[in-house]
C-alpha cells in the first residue's frame, strides 16, 4: 500500500495536515485578540474589575494559543518552497509580494507588540498597554487579509499575465490581484468564522463555570458576552455564506455542483439534496432526501431556473464529490446549530433567566469546539472543491509539486504528524486546564516566571520560590490566593 | 539603480537581522543545559521572552522576501535542502512553545527545558548547514533542483553548521552578560570566552575551506586587484574578534554583545563577497532568479513605508524591557 503513496499525494497530505493544524490557532487567536481588546477597553472605560480579571484570565490562554499559531505558521511559509517548488517558481511574482506584505504589515506588528501586551503593563502604563493590545488585534486581522487574498487569488485568479518562461506575472494593476473576485466574500466569511469560533469557546467556558456556580460574576459576564456574539454574528455569517456560495457559483461552478451533489443537469429546477450518499461511480446520490426545486431557488432565486450538473464538466476536471458534499453539510449544519444557541439565549434573556438555564449551558458547553469543526469543514470545501487545480483552471496540483523523492516527503510527513499531535496536543491540554479553573477576582496575568497559579496542587509559591515571577499586570482587586 | 540589486540587499539585511536577533535567543537555548535549574534558567529565559517572537519574524521576512523577490532561488534552494529545512522548522516548534509551556507545568519543566535546548540546537545547526549547502553549490537543471535528497550532507556543511552553533552561543552569552548580574553574569562571561574562541577558530576554518572548495571563490579573495578591496574584511574581523575577547575579559557590560554583532556583520560581508552575484552559486544569478520589475517595485513601496516603522517599534519594545532582568523596578 505504501508504494502507491507517491510523492505528490504525500505532499498534498502534508500540506493539508500542516495548514489545517495551523488554522486552528488563528481561528481562535484572531477572535481572542479582539475579545481581549474589548475587555481591556471596557475596563479602562468603566473601571470595573470584572473586565480586568477576565482580560488576565484569557490573556494566559491567548499566550499559549498564539505561540502555537506562530510556530505552525512559520512551517507554512516554508511549505510552499519545500513541497510546491514549481508552484512557487510560477506564482511567486504574483502572490509572493502579497505574502511579503503580510509579513511587513501584520506579522511584525503582532510580534512587536506581543511582548508588551503579555509582560509590559507595569512598564508602559495602561493607555500604551491598551494600544499594544489593539495593535496585536489589528495585526491578526491584517494577516488574515493578506493570506486570504493570496488564497482567493489561487481560487479566482485575475490581473495576471503569462510570461514566456511559464511564470504568472503581475498585470497592470495590483488592485485586480489583491481584490480578486472571491476575496471580499472569503475575507468576511472567514473573519466572522474566527469570531464565532472564539465566541463559542468563551461561551462554553462561561457556561461550564455557571453550571458549577450560577452566581459567579465572571462566568456570567463571559457567557452573556459570548451569547450576544452568537445571536448577532451567526445570522450574519449564514447570510455571508449564502453570498459566498453565489459568488462561487459564478466563478467555480463545478465546486458548487459537487457541494450540492448535482451529478446531472436540471433544466427545469434543481432539487436541494439535504442528505444522501454520493456515488461517483454511478454518478448519482443514493438514498437522497431532497426538496424539489429548492436548490434553484437558493442559487438563482427562481424555483424553475435551470442548473447545470457535473455531466457538463470533463471528468478530469471534477473535484471529488463525496468529500465536498459532506464537508459542506457539516459546516452548514453547525451554522444552524449555532443559530439555535443564539436564539435560545435571546429567549432566555427576554425572560431574564439567561443564567438559570442549565440545559442552555450544557448545550453551550457541547458547542464549545463547534467553531473549529465548522472552520475546518469550510476550508475543506473550499480547497478540495478547487481540485484538481492549485491555481484554478490554470495550474494543476499535480504539476505544481517539488521534485522530491517519496521517502523524503514521507519521512517529513511522519515527523510533522508525530510532533504536531504531541506538542500541540499538550498545548491544548494546558489550555483546557486553564479553562477548567474559574476566573478569580484579582486574577493573575501572564507572569514571567509564572509557575504559581497553574500548578495543579494550587499552592502559590512565595516570591522566594519564584524569583522571576514579578506580577506584570496590575491587579484591580487585592491579590488573592488562587484556589 | 537596479531594483534586483536593491532587493538582494534587502534580503541580505533581513537575513542579517534574523541571524543576530534570533541568533542570540537561539544561543541562549543552546547554552540552556549549562545553566542551573531555577533562578539562572528563569532569568535567562525571561531576558528574551518578550522579544523572541519579533526576532523570529525576520526569518519569515527572509524566507517570504526570497519567495517574492527571487522566486526561482526559493524554488531551487528549499527542495535542495529539504531535510534541513524541515529539521529547522520542527526545532523551532519545540523551542517556541517551550517559552509558554515551561511555566504552565511545573512537573514537566525539565522536559520543556530540554525541548528548548534541543530545538534551538537543531535549528541553529540546520541553518548553518543550509548556508554551507548553498555555498558548496546546488545542482540545477532547467528551473529546478536536480540532485538527490542527501546531497547537502558533507564535511563542509558540518563545519558551517558547527560554526553557526558556536556563533549563536557566543551572541547568547554576550547578551546574558548584558542582561544578568552577579554570579550568573560571571558564568555568562566564562561561556562567552569559550564560545568566542570557538567561533573565531571555526570562522577561520570555514574561510580557508571556502578557498579550497572552489577556484572561483579563491580568485575572489586572493588574486589582484580584488585582494586590495576585500583584504579589509579579514583584517577588520581579526581586530573586532580581539577587541571582543578583551571586552569580555575587562568585564564590560554591553560592549561584548555589540562587538559580537560586528563580528557577524563582517562574516556576512565576507559571504557576500564570496557569493556575489549569484543567488544559487554558479548556477542562478540574482538577475535570473529575480521576480519581474513590477513585483519588486510594488514590494519596495511596502518596504519603504513599513520598515522604518518596524524598526522603530521593535526598538521601542526592546527599550521597554531594557536593563538587567533582575532590577526591573516597578515604580
Ligand atoms: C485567516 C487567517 C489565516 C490563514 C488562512 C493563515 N494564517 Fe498564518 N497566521 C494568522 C492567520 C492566518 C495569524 C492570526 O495572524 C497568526 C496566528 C497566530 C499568530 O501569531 O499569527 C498566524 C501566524 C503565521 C505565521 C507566524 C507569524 C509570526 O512569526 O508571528 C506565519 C509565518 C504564517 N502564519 C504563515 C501562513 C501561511 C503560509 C498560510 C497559508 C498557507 C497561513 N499562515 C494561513
Ligand atoms: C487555513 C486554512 C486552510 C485549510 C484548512 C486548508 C486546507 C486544505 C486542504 C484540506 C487541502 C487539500 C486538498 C486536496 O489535496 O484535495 C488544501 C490544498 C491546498 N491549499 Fe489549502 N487550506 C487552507 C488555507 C490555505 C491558504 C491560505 C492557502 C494559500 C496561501 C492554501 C493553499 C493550498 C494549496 C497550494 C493547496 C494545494 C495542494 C494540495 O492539493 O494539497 N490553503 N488546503
Ligand atoms: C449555514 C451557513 C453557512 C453557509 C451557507 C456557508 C457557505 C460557505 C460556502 C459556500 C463556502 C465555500 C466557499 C468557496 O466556494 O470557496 C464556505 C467556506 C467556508 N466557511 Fe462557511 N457557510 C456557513 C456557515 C459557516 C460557519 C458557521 C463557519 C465557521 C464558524 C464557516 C466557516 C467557513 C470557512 C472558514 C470557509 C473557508 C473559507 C472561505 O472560502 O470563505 N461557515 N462557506
Amino acid at each position: 500500500m505504501l508504494e502507491n503513496l507517491d510523492a505528490l499525494l504525500l505532499a498534498r497530505i502534508q500540506f493539508a495536515f500542516t495548514v489545517s493544524f495551523h488554522f486552528f490557532f488563528p481561528a481562535f487567536s484572531i477572535g481572542l485578540a479582539s475579545y481581549l481588546a474589548v475587555l481591556e477597553g471596557l475596563w479602562l472605560k468603566t473601571g470595573k474589575s470584572v473586565y480586568l480579571d477576565l482580560f488576565k484570565y484569557w490573556l494566559k490562554i491567548f499566550a499559549i494559543a498564539f505561540a502555537m499559531g506562530v510556530v505552525s505558521g512559520i512551517v507554512m511559509s516554508y511549505q510552499f518552497g519545500t513541497n510546491w517548488s514549481v508552484f512557487s517558481d510560477k506564482a511567486g511574482p504574483v502572490i509572493g509580494p502579497l505574502m511579503a506584505y503580510e509579513v511587513l504589515t501584520a506579522f511584525f506588528l503582532e510580534a512587536g507588540f506581543l511582548g508588551v501586551m503579555l509582560f509590559g503593563m507595569n512598564k508602559v502604563g495602561k493607555k500604551l498597554h491598551f494600544a499594544a493590545t489593539l495593535m496585536v488585534a489589528l495585526g491578526t486581522f491584517v494577516s488574515a487579509f493578506w493570506i486570504l487574498s493570496v488564497n482567493s487569488w489561487m481560487q479566482t485568479p485575475t490581473g495576471y499575465i503569462l510570461g514566456d518562461n511559464g511564470q504568472f506575472l503581475p498585470g497592470d494593476s495590483w488592485w485586480d490581484i489583491v481584490f480578486n473576485p472571491s476575496f471580499p466574500y472569503r475575507l468576511v466569511h472567514t473573519v466572522m468564522a474566527a469570531y464565532l469560533t472564539t465566541a463559542f469557546v468563551v461561551g462554553a467556558v462561561g457556561a461550564w463555570h455557571l453550571l458549577k456556580d450560577r452566581a459567579n460574576p465572571h462566568a456570567r459576564k463571559m457567557f452573556s458576552m459570548a451569547m450576544w456574539m452568537a445571536a448577532i454574528v451567526t445570522p450574519a455569517q449564514i447570510f455571508a455564506g449564502d453570498m459566498h456560495g453565489l459568488n462561487t457559483l459564478e466563478h467555480q461552478p463545478a465546486k458548487v455542483m459537487a457541494m450540492e451533489g448535482h451529478y446531472q443537469s436540471h433544466p427545469e429546477g434543481a432539487p436541494l439534496i439535504l442528505f444522501g450518499i454520493p456515488d461517483s461511480e454511478a454518478k448519482t446520490v443514493r438514498y437522497a432526501i431532497e426538496i424539489p426545486k429548492a436548490s434553484s431557488f437558493i442559487l438563482k432565486h427562481d424555483w424553475n431556473a435551470p442548473l447545470k450538473g457535473l455531466d457538463t464538466v470533463p471528468d478530469d476536471q471534477e473535484p471529488p464529490v463525496g468529500m465536498l458534499f459532506w464537508s459542506f453539510r457539516i459546516m452548514v449544519g453547525i451554522g444552524f446549530a449555532m443559530l439555535g444557541i443564539g436564539l435560545w439565549s435571546l429567549w432566555g434573556r427576554v425572560r431574564g433567566r439567561l443564567y438559570d438555564m442549565p440545559w442552555l449551558h450544557r448545550a453551550a458547553v457541547l458547542m464549545g469546539p463547534s467553531g473549529f469543526a465548522a472552520v475546518l469543514a469550510g476550508w475543506i470545501t473550499t480547497e478540495v472543491g478547487r481540485q484538481p487545480f492549485v491555481i484554478y483552471g490554470l495550474l494543476r496540483t499535480a504539476d505544481a509539486a517539488s521534485p522530491l523523492d517519496a521517502p523524503a516527503v514521507a519521512a517529513s510527513l511522519l515527523a510533522f504528524i508525530l510532533v504536531y499531535f504531541t506538542v500541540f496536543g499538550i498545548g491544548v491540554w494546558y489550555i483546557l486546564r486553564l479553562m477548567g479553573k474559574a476566573p478569580q477576582p484579582g486574577e493573575y496575568g501572564v507572569k514571567r516566571g509564572d509557575v504559581g497559579p497553574i500548578r495543579t496542587a494550587g499552592i502559590t509559591p512565595g516570591p522566594t520560590q519564584n524569583p522571576g515571577g514579578e506580577e506584570t499586570l496590575p491587579s484591580a482587586a487585592p491579590e488573592k490566593e488562587p484556589v | 539603480m537596479d531594483l534586483t540589486v536593491v532587493w538582494a540587499f534587502i534580503i541580505a539585511f533581513a537575513v542579517f537581522a534574523y541571524v543576530v536577533m534570533d541568533g542570540f535567543d537561539l544561543g541562549i537555548g543552546i547554552l540552556f543545559p549549562t545553566f542551573k535549574a531555577g533562578r539562572e534558567r528563569d532569568r535567562a529565559m525571561n531576558s528574551i521572552a518578550p522579544v523572541w517572537d519579533g526576532n523570529e519574524t525576520w526569518l519569515v521576512l527572509g524566507g517570504g522576501g526570497l519567495f517574492a523577490a527571487f522566486p526561482l532561488a526559493y524554488a531551487v534552494i528549499l527542495p535542495a535542502t529539504y531535510p534541513l529545512i524541515i529539521a529547522m522548522l520542527l526545532g523551532l516548534v519545540f523551542r517556541g512553545v517551550a517559552f509558554e509551556y515551561r511555566w504552565r507545568d511545573a512537573a514537566h519543566q525539565k522536559f520543556w527545558d530540554r525541548a528548548f535546548a534541543g530545538g534551538s540546537l537543531v535549528a541553529a545547526l540546520a541553518q548553518g548547514m543550509t548556508l554551507g549547502a548553498l555555498l558548496q553549490g546546488i545542482e540545477v537543471e532547467g528551473r529546478a533542483y536536480a540532485g538527490s535528497w542527501w546531497d547537502w550532507l558533507t564535511p563542509y556543511t558540518l563545519l558551517t553548521g558547527l560554526g553557526t552553533v558556536a556563533g549563536y552561543a557566543l551572541l547568547g552569552s554576550t547578551w546574558l552578560i548584558w542582561k544578568l548580574d552577579g554570579e550568573e553574569q560571571a558564568h555568562a562571561r566564562k561561556l562567552a570566552i569559550r564560545w568566542g574562541a570557538a567561533t573565531i577558530v571555526l570562522m577561520g576554518a570555514v574561510s580557508l575551506y571556502n578557498i579550497a572548495l572552489n577556484a572561483e571563490y579563491a580568485d575572489r579573495w586572493l588574486s589582484a586587484p580584488e585582494i586590495y578591496y576585500v583584504a579589509p574584511v579579514p583584517i577588520l574581523t581579526a581586530v573586532v574578534a580581539l577587541s571582543m575577547l578583551r571586552a569580555i575579559l575587562k568585564e564590560r557590560n554591553s560592549k561584548p554583545f555589540w562587538l559580537g554583532i560586528a563580528l557577524f556583520f563582517l562574516g556576512m560581508s565576507g559571504l557576500g563577497v564570496t557569493i556575489w552575484p549569484y543567488a544559487v552559486p554558479e548556477s542562478v544569478t540574482i538577475w535570473e532568479a529575480a521576480a519581474p520589475y513590477r513585483s519588486q517595485a510594488f514590494m519596495l513601496v511596502g518596504v519603504a513605508l513599513t520598515l522604518p516603522l518596524i524598526l522603530a517599534y521593535t526598538a521601542w519594545a526592546y527599550w521597554v524591557f531594557r536593563g538587567k532582568v533582575a532590577d526591573e523596578g516597578y515604580h
